[in-house]
């Protein structure tokens, strides 16, 4: 999987570095980075941006993960981007909210990298 | 029952609740900084664990889990986190202390059954300083000392119930 797009969603700027190292010693080719630190900055981003993959934590301020998925399908740009969740909330009902909302992964903290490529490849390679 | 290590989740009685805690925050070190935390031959003193990272567990379980350690292994920790060469990394200390608890708070409740749905968590709090003293009205406290590269870390659960 070569020269992913991909777009980190969590308001604490360590978690987001710990997930793109996650993602890179995984052995994904990420082409590029972009970052948010809420649902609404995220939206913001993809205004303009078309990314690949959208990793997003789920408690966040200003605009949680669930809420920015179900705002996710009205942006052109975020029709059909597989959203993987990466969240300490780690019960079935936070699973099952999450997924119905459109999350098409969810990764319980702490994890490894193993565990992001896992989930990553999974959804990457889904069909629709 | 054997508590030493609890190998799996499900059926976590609170008599095991120190070995799941201590589990919970080696766990946590081990994924996402790369380190393996070891148990002191004795518990080590208070004095120079002067910050203080929480986070609020309120619904099926209510209280207060803290993570503390000394400025210098916050430092470690969030260098640690982030993968840098330096151990300056500025304000980004207490993010990494704060992301530590509440992971670590998360873990915790993620193995013990039925907690996960039943228990919230609350956003992280860091306090740093060498002369202060937190006290919540509790009536149970979990207390896990381990070492972080050879350093005093307490993370103590602290409970209402």
């Amino acid at each position: 999987m070569d020269n992913i797009k991909v777009l980190i969603v969590d308001d604490s700027s360590v978690m987001r570095k710990i997930v793109e190292r996650s993602l890179r010693q995984a052995g994904l080719n990420l082409a590029q980075v972009l970052e948010a630190g809420n649902g609404v900055e995220a939206l913001a981003a993809l205004q303009t941006e078309k990314v690949d993959l959208i990793l997003c934590d789920i408690n966040m301020p200003v605009m949680d993960g669930l809420e920015f998925i179900k705002q996710l399908s009205a942006l052109e740009n975020g029709k059909g981007v597989p959203v993987v969740m990466i969240t300490t909330e780690g019960s079935e009902a936070h699973v099952v909210q999450a997924l119905s909302a459109g999350a098409r992964g969810y990764i319980r903290k702490p994890f490894t990298p193993d565990q992001i490529k896992e989930h990553v490849l999974a959804v990457l390679t889904e069909k629709p | 029952m054997n508590c030493d290590r609890p190998a799996t989740i499900a059926g976590t009685g609170r008599e095991c609740w120190h070995s799941t805690l201590q589990l919970a925050v080696e766990e946590v070190f081990e994924l996402m900084l790369d380190s393996a935390l070891e148990i002191p031959s004795e518990p080590p003193a208070a004095e120079g664990l002067d910050v203080t990272s929480m986070v609020g567990l309120a619904g099926q379980l209510c209280g207060v889990l803290c993570v503390c350690c000394s400025t210098k292994s916050a430092s470690r920790i969030a260098a640690r986190m982030l993968g840098a060469d330096s151990d300056n990394c500025g304000p980004q200390i207490w993010d990494a202390m704060g992301e530590i608890s509440n992971m670590v708070a998360g873990n915790f409740k993620n193995k013990i059954t039925g907690l996960g749905d039943g228990c919230m968590l609350s956003v992280p709090t860091v306090i740093s300083g060498g002369d202060y003293n937190l006290r919540s009205l509790v009536n149970e406290q979990i207390r896990v000392s381990l070492l972080f590269e050879g350093k005093p870390l307490v993370v103590t659960l602290e409970l209402h119930n």
